[in-house]
């Protein structure tokens, strides 16, 4: 298949997250379930990737493997070179869930990740604070979660996953619970940040609108079990907007992308 | 929710206070009645006679005995129920060989009613406080060890996902992401253990107590002194809102982060 191909590719840029032949097996209470098979992927320093797919496509159980979370039954990860084998400072992650702590104000939500750095007192104020600013949150700071919009928790959630300095952002349907609102404008500020510090990222979604306003690559999942699909290279240069969905490009990526989808979606239907 | 009619607008005019007073008027308004009419006036001796009643208890040299004796029992096993309950809970949650051999005790137990067991107790233990003071430790830790379990276990998994990917270790991830959230529920925990303590009192006190208001009420009854008896009854009650209140203003001050409020 093209797309493998193209996946195993060697290029000159560095790869971040290297995930090599994965598999991963669930034994449940109706036997065992192969939630993905013969994955393989290079995540490349400063790249933007996308996964779409069917919900049970096994697109969150990969995010959870690259981020330690879970192990693979089979096949390894490695991020900058080294296996993977539990949860790394240098692979943060973004929940849907937003995951605030919240007993914790939201400043003290972002000095979480800077005392697990290390940063201490003042200093892990101060930089709070900043990493509030970069998500326009630093009005809010001594506020509590509970006091927030949907919106505002993911925004902090996005500021303490920066916080942490990881080298890789690992991002699970991060706008999944928000309205449609909402979600373009965080779509918009992530743009930006990501095309100020070129952050490698690694995007979990099933809004292909989002996926190809954000990604360089989307890598579409089949389902049942879980592998690679088809990799599309969203050859649309930055910076987009969100006029950059009435483009004819755009459209003609849409209609590509989502068809592969559907057709996927289809399967599991049946 | 209750429905939007013309009383319940009346009722919401009402300042929370005036209600408080109109409900104290109304249960003495009862207390009243119950007291002239013939059939319940001998179990319900008029208010004059009830507080005239304190100078009868403190001239006996009663009172201030049977109030200590009764704090210092509830006090000490409500405190030992707790010290026992936290790590027994969070054994529990933790490993689940533990739960799986403890908890449907825990259960079992704490459906029989302690009077059924105080014999028993007695025969292992005595006579005296220390009895008193299993019999109230047993029935604070069964209930405060559910609620608190039921609190560790139910811990928001991705919570503990976050602070890991943010490289907390185990250690970070008990003090500083499982305490806090288990607090709510520590909180009632101390508040459903402290109402505990009190109603199991009276059982505590029939092991032979020679001080208490428990022990008092029973002994009270032989001598069929109403009065005094409706006496400690309310000072019982009086004792056990004003601990629920206090615990109440605190739990609302340590966890007004919750995004629901309490049951």
């Amino acid at each position: 298949m093209a797309g493998e191909a193209r996946n195993l590719k060697n290029t000159n840029e560095h790869v971040r997250v290297r995930i090599d032949n994965v598999r991963k097996v669930f034994n449940g209470r109706n036997g065992e379930m192969v939630a993905l098979n013969g994955v393989s992927l290079d995540i490349h320093d400063n790249e933007f990737i996308c996964v779409v797919g069917p919900s049970g496509c096994g697109k969150s159980t990969l995010l959870n493997i690259i981020a330690g979370l879970l192990e693979p039954t089979e096949g390894k990860v490695y991020c900058d070179g080294k296996e993977v084998t539990g949860t790394g400072t240098e692979r943060g992650v973004v929940f849907q869930q937003y995951a605030l702590f919240p007993w914790l104000t939201v400043k003290k939500n972002v000095m979480f990740a800077l005392e697990m750095r290390g940063v201490k007192g003042k200093q892990a104020e101060q930089e709070a604070m900043k990493y509030l600013e970069m998500v326009d949150l630093a009005k809010f700071a001594d506020h509590y979660p509970k006091e927030l919009s949907g919106g505002m928790k993911q925004r902090v959630a996005i500021a303490r996953a920066y916080a942490a300095e990881p080298s890789v952002l690992l991002m699970d349907e991060p706008f999944g619970a928000l309205d449609a609102q909402t979600r373009t404008q965080l779509q918009t500020e992530l743009l930006e940040t990501w095309e100020r510090d070129k952050k490698t990222c690694f995007f979990i979604t099933h809004d292909v609108d989002e996926a190809i306003i954000l990604a360089q690559r989307v890598i579409i999942m089949s389902a049942r079990p879980g592998r690679i699909k088809e990799i599309v290279d969203i050859d649309i240069p930055y910076p987009r907007t969100q006029e950059t969905k009435l483009t004819p490009e755009f459209n003609a990526l849409k209609n590509r992308i989502w068809s592969q989808v559907y057709q996927e979606y289809l399967e599991v239907r049946k | 929710m209750e429905k939007k009619t013309k009383q319940g607008s009346l009722a919401d005019r009402i300042p929370a206070k005036v209600w408080v007073l109109l409900s104290f008027l109304a249960a003495m308004l009862l207390w009243w009645i119950l007291s002239i009419i013939p059939a319940t006036s001998r179990a319900f001796p008029n208010v004059v006679k009830v507080l005239a009643s304190i100078k009868t208890m403190i001239s006996r040299g009663v009172l201030w005995k049977d109030l200590s004796s009764s704090l210092i029992s509830v006090v000490s096993g409500y405190v030992l129920g707790f010290v026992i309950a936290l790590p027994v809970a969070i054994l529990m949650a933790w490993y689940k060989p533990v739960r799986y051999i403890i908890e449907p005790w825990i259960q079992f137990i704490r459906n029989i009613p302690p009077l059924a067991y105080v014999p028993l107790i007695v025969i292992a233990a005595g006579v005296g406080r220390r009895p008193q003071i299993i019999v109230i430790t047993i029935a604070c830790f069964l209930i405060m060890c559910v609620t608190i379990y039921q609190g560790v276990i139910n811990v928001d998994e991705t919570l503990i996902k976050a602070a890991r990917v943010l490289g907390a270790t185990d250690k970070d991830i008990f003090i500083r992401v499982i305490a806090p959230a288990t607090l709510p529920f520590i909180l009632t925990a101390i508040r459903l253990g402290a109402s505990v303590a009190l109603t199991t009192l009276i059982a505590a006190e029939s092991t032979g107590a020679n001080a208490g208001l428990g022990m008092r009420i029973r002994s009270l009854n032989n001598s069929f002194e109403s009065a005094p008896m409706l006496l400690y009854i309310i000072i019982i009650g009086i004792l056990g809102i004003t601990i629920e209140k206090l615990i109440k203003t605190a739990e609302r001050r340590l966890t007004s982060w919750q995004e629901k409020r309490e049951i």
